[in-house]
């Protein structure tokens, strides 16, 4: 291993964040509690739990959309606020967040029209992005033009436009039918493998965590803590045979094990089979 | 596009005017006053009787027509007179909308980013709406010498409040993540408000815009009262009303050419609106159109 891959790209130390109500019937909100976790630079990290575990909230401490309440969080050796104002983050949402009065390739263009690139190296960075993501053929549409998975592809262009040192990804395929996002998983990782970039990913799904993840942190709600954390040890390129190894049903199993028993709300294990067959 | 789709409007438009004019001759055929036209021999006593239909309150539409073609003094047509009385009020009332587009938009830019302002400006925005137009005028007009300038402020007046609100409205419209995106380049409010909240406003300004530009050609025409501007439709207007009694059919070609000017106001309004928003998502509205 050289030393780029074994770097550490994000540092969480002891973070926690408790959301104060307001008013006086308000409840006060432990969200996350003492959280560790460091990831090293090129990892897939995926964090998964029940709704209210405070998985997102976690990604944007991470990317500093909010602060925390305690501890740290150090990105590329920097406090998660001067890692931003360097712009060391692409995001990825649930929603697409296109916006809708630009083409697809401005849209892509946008994070380099905040930081003052040429128009000439905007529009070259902008049609390599494009390709990558096979969205050459699209780039003069606007968003509302084309397809959910389409417009995913293109926020997730519009987010490596900028090559960022860590793509935060919150649900990016939540909203997507099956096929289409299994599909997608496939073209985030041949991205993935050919940008070398950093991801932690927020999903709700479990086969879509062990298929992607080079680890799987497994969080429990109220207050979101870390329960566990798998380590995804099956070979770095997958593909749609990977789907159907024996040992990517064992990690399923353990991921759904490890969830089942993790504190707070309970898994519905009708629904935890479904997503177990469907893969 | 077909022409024929785009033809469609207009021609619900005439149908409706068609069916308004037919309505309002019907009226006084039903309960109207007596119709004489010896020229045709024709002669009509209506079996009703209501009198908002006589001949004083709602002429006889050829009666109306016949005003355009009216001579004055000079020998002008009271119709060209009347087409320039209505260019010069478009002056004033364009120079009002541009004013308080202006001014409706800076406020409210100011009012988002200072939100104690918003809080305290805004209930005063409201009350001087409140306010009867008639009663600002003399003051604005008066206090700027009478001049075309002055009616074009009272145009002003009522043409930034829909402004401010829309604006308001529409720089607070994107997505919450949006913004989030925004931040997540560090993005500073300028450049927010560049790249995010002034391009996410045009689908809720030009709703605003077809309100301003109908209140801006009635800011004009009743700033030109207290103003003793005679050049405008205001003044046509005023002239009309004096001779009421006898001519009453002068008013109503000049409120003929007032409706006339709001409507190509208004339409202006939708032209710019479908270019401006070709890029934007097509709402109901804008597939149909």
């Amino acid at each position: 291993m050289t030393d780029s891959q074994t770097d550490t790209v994000v540092q969480l130390s002891g973070v926690s964040k408790v959301f104060e109500g307001r008013g006086q019937k308000a409840a006060r909100v432990e969200a996350l509690s003492g959280i560790d976790l460091s990831v090293r630079r090129g990892e897939f990290i995926s964090l998964i739990g029940p709704s209210g575990c405070g998985k997102s909230t976690l990604l944007r401490i991470v990317g500093d959309l909010i602060g925390v309440s305690d501890g740290t969080v150090m990105v590329n050796g920097k406090l998660a606020r001067e890692a931003r104002l360097a712009r060391e983050y692409g995001m990825v949402f649930q929603a697409p967040v296109l916006f809708d009065w630009r083409t697809v390739q401005r849209n892509v263009e946008l994070p380099l029209e905040i930081i003052g690139r040429p128009k000439q190296e905007r529009e070259a960075r902008a049609r390599e992005m494009l390709a990558l993501v096979e969205l050459g053929d699209f780039a003069g549409h606007h968003p509302w033009q084309l397809s959910g998975g389409m417009q995913q592809r293109a926020a997730i262009a519009r987010a490596l436009a900028l090559d960022p040192a860590i793509l935060l990804m919150d649900e990016p395929f939540g909203a997507l039918d099956e096929m289409t996002r299994e599909r997608m998983n496939l073209e985030l990782l041949r991205i993935w493998e050919r940008t070398a970039t950093t991801v932690i990913f927020v999903t709700h799904s479990i086969p879509e965590a062990v298929f992607l993840s080079t680890r799987v942190v497994v969080m429990s709600a109220r207050p979101g803590r870390i329960t566990k954390i798998v380590p995804i040890d099956l070979p770095r390129h997958r593909d749609v045979e990977t789907r159907e190894m024996e040992h990517y049903f064992e990690l399923i199993t353990e991921v759904r094990e490890s969830l089942r028993g993790s504190e707070g709300e309970a898994v519905d294990p009708r629904r935890v089979a479904a997503e177990g067959l469907s893969a | 596009m077909s022409t024929r789709r785009r033809l469609r409007p207009a021609l619900g438009f005439l149908l409706i005017v068609a069916i308004l004019l037919v309505g309002w001759e019907a009226a006084k055929l039903l309960a109207g006053d007596p119709w004489r036209f010896p020229d045709y021999g024709f002669y009509w006593d209506p079996p009703l009787r209501w009198k908002p239909v006589n001949d004083l309150n709602l002429p006889h539409l050829w009666t109306i027509f016949g005003a355009f073609w009216e001579l004055d003094a000079k020998g002008e047509t009271y119709l060209s007179s009347l087409i320039g009385a209505a260019f010069f009020t478009a002056r004033e009332s364009a120079l009002g909308f541009a004013l308080g587009t202006g001014v409706g938009l800076g406020l409210a830019i100011v009012l988002i980013h200072v939100k104690v302002l918003e809080r305290g400006l805004v209930p005063l925005l409201v009350a001087s709406q409140t306010v009867p137009i008639i009663a600002i005028a003399p003051v604005v007009v008066v206090g700027l010498r009478a001049g075309w300038f002055g009616v074009a402020i009272v145009a002003t007046y009522l043409t930034f409040f829909p402004v401010t609100i829309a604006a308001i409205r529409g720089m607070r419209s994107a997505d919450p993540r949006a913004f989030e995106l925004m931040r997540s380049y560090a993005a500073g409010r300028r450049t927010v408000l560049r790249k995010l909240r002034l391009p996410a406003s045009p689908p809720y300004l030009f709703t605003a815009f077809k309100i301003a530009a109908t209140a801006s050609v009635v800011g004009a025409i009743v700033g030109e009262f207290p103003a003793g501007i005679r050049d405008g439709l205001g003044g046509a207007l005023l002239q009309a009303m004096q001779y009421y009694s006898f001519s009453p059919q002068d008013l109503w070609a000049a409120i003929a050419a007032c409706a006339a000017l709001g409507i190509v106001a208004f339409l202006l309004v939708v032209t710019a609106e479908r270019i401006a928003l070709r890029g934007y998502r097509p709402t109901e509205d804008g597939a149909r159109a």
